[in-house]
């Protein structure tokens, strides 16, 4: 069982977000750190491959400045190796671009049994690219999937829905995308975290992989302004005395909601 | 350019069109003349709800077993191979909308932007209005190169208002050989519904989050919130610990809602949280971190303990009567 997991890279989600002024694209020239949400589809897929009882997780992703200290997290963790697709020219790629370069970089690593993303990215979160990354690949996908098991060469998973969740059978390969809590991703070891070091990441352009157009270029859109949005005004803050629950009870009056 | 046919990506659930539907239904109508309307399923079923609210034709394609959005993507891509030509593809910003959209996307190898509150089509340029940094900020996109351009929004982002128009006339729709992707099929759908008020309808929302402590504690919220015949919500955080379903989810992973009161319990606000909340008409925060985002947001914030501040309220409530 060979799995492949998209890690997206992303500025430390505690620092505050921001554009650049000229881009409008997010500033991502700092430190990447891996998104958390992708933490869930790399513990899954090494849970997978152990049941399995042979096979191995490579990782895809896609980030500026040849970045890879996210990567290395997931490396730590217990992923094989990884393919980095980094290139300037990527700069403004939009959600199908970007489904593009990583299908062309799960083709380099030779495809696999399934491919793993998270539902949506935590700094860009436009949620398309899983789904996107399958049509590409002409691969059946199963998105929002709280559980999944293998037999053999399908898979079983219960994915979200509105109401409450359906069970989706699939045959392999295919792209799932998974939601957070899914499972308990497991701390890096010390000895994990030194053999990442030294584990194998290519890193490669998108003219590499053959895809183009790209960046700006290849974008189906364009930001034409960012504003403010007007913002809510904090009201009235107390501090509980013991008898704040009667605020409460005012408050609710008042609108006629009690 | 100016949209001319404006496709709208419908969905229903036991043959009745859903809010999500009719709000991008009318905002189609105010865009172009000619709104059509694409199902999985049985068209006629939604055809005079569609039509009241503007739409003037219903294609519907049965999904069988298939996951709608891959099916009904390749259902839109045959008629548009057919020989109609949409301007402009609405999406709403759901399970099955994403899956449809993305697989839509790749087919026409056309862009697709999510998340978008806003639409206007100023007759040079069709520019969509998208939320960021926890709905702070709003970046304004336009469409470039040619149509169809496809863009997913928010529920909630227009209000559904009827014109009413006819029945739309009804087509059927034949889905096309998926391939391998046809592979994956819904075997059982698993329904977890809450008692009382829905909660992305309810007039009323009262939401936990990891300030409870422990899962059981939730039932404070669900006792509060059966006493203001409020819907019971959650933060995500809890839901990922799997102290509640996710159908209680609130946030731009869950829910959207704006109740005329919301009552925030132990959430600190993380932004997505507040994406999904934050057009409550009135929000009550209760937290013990005087920090908390939530605060910001609150038209009444008690920095305070839930643990202390909710029975007591529960109490104050049970004594009304």
């Amino acid at each position: 069982m060979n799995i492949i997991v998209c890690v997206k890279q992303i500025p430390d989600p505690a620092a505050p977000g921001a554009l650049n002024s000229e881009s409008h694209t997010l500033k991502r020239d700092g430190k990447l750190v891996i998104d958390d949400s992708d933490m869930y589809g790399v513990e899954m897929a090494l849970q997978l491959v152990d049941a399995a009882g042979g096979g191995e997780v490579s990782l895809v992703s896609m980030a500026p400045n040849g970045e890879t200290s996210g990567m290395r997290t997931a490396l730590a963790m217990g992923a094989a190796k990884g393919v980095l697709v980094s290139d300037p020219a990527l700069q403004g790629s939009d959600a199908l671009t970007t489904a593009k370069i990583l299908a062309a970089a799960v083709q380099r690593l030779g495809g696999a049994d399934l491919i793993i993303a998270a539902t949506e990215s935590s700094d860009g979160y436009t949620g398309t690219v899983p789904e996107q990354m399958a049509e590409v690949l002409g691969l059946p996908s199963v998105t929002f999937t709280k559980k999944i098991t293998i037999n053999g060469s399908t898979l079983q998973a219960s994915r979200q829905t509105e109401a409450g969740y359906d069970e989706v059978t699939c045959a392999l390969p295919a792209v799932i995308s998974v939601t957070a809590g899914v499972v308990e991703p497991r701390y890096p070891s010390f000895k994990g975290i030194m053999a990442a070091k030294s584990k194998p990441v290519e890193q490669v352009t998108a003219s590499d992989l053959g895809v183009t157009p790209v960046g700006w270029d290849g974008a189906g859109q364009k930001i034409i302004s960012v504003t403010q949005a007007e913002a809510r005004q904090a009201g009235e803050i107390i501090e509980d005395d013991g008898e704040a629950f009667n605020k409460i009870v005012g408050f609710l009056e008042n609108l006629k909601v009690i | 350019m100016t949209l001319n046919n404006v496709w709208v990506f419908a969905q229903a659930t036991n043959g009745v069109a859903t809010t999500a539907t009719l709000e991008l239904v009318t905002k189609a109508r105010l865009l172009a003349s000619n709104v059509s309307v694409f199902v999985s399923g049985d068209g006629a079923a939604i055809a005079a709800a569609v039509g009241d609210f503007g739409a003037t034709k219903v294609y519907g394609a049965d999904c069988g077993a298939h996951l709608p959005g891959v099916a009904m993507a390749a259902a839109m891509k045959s008629v548009i191979d057919g020989g109609e030509s949409p301007d402009l593809i609405m999406f709403p910003q759901s399970y099955e909308g994403r899956d449809a959209m993305a697989r839509l996307s790749v087919k026409l190898d056309k862009t697709v932007i999510t998340n978008n509150v806003d639409i206007e089509d100023s007759g040079n340029g069709v520019t969509v209005t998208t939320p960021i940094f926890g709905g702070n900020t709003l970046v304004a996109t336009t469409f470039t190169g040619s149509g169809p351009f496809l863009a997913a929004f928010r529920p909630k982002s227009f209000a559904p208002e009827a014109s009413g128009g006819a029945a739309a006339a009804v087509t059927a729709v034949v889905v096309p050989d998926l391939g391998a992707a046809g592979s994956a099929k819904v075997t059982a759908v698993h329904v977890e519904e809450t008692t009382g008020p829905k909660l992305d309808e309810a007039n009323v929302v009262v939401s936990g989050g990891r300030g409870l402590g422990e899962a059981d504690k939730y039932a404070m919220i669900e006792e509060l919130a059966k006493l203001l015949k409020a819907a019971p919500g959650a933060s995500r955080a809890i839901v990922d610990a799997g102290w509640v379903p996710y159908s209680y989810q609130v946030g731009q992973t869950g829910k959207v809602v704006k109740p005329t009161v919301y009552i925030a319990a132990g959430i600190s606000g993380a932004t997505q949280h507040m994406v999904g909340m934050k057009g409550s008409k009135n929000i009550i925060a209760i937290n013990k971190d005087k920090e908390a985002p939530i605060f910001g947001i609150a038209d009444l914030g008690i920095v305070g303990d839930v643990h202390k501040v909710l029975p007591k309220l529960i109490e104050a409530l049970k004594a009304r009567g």
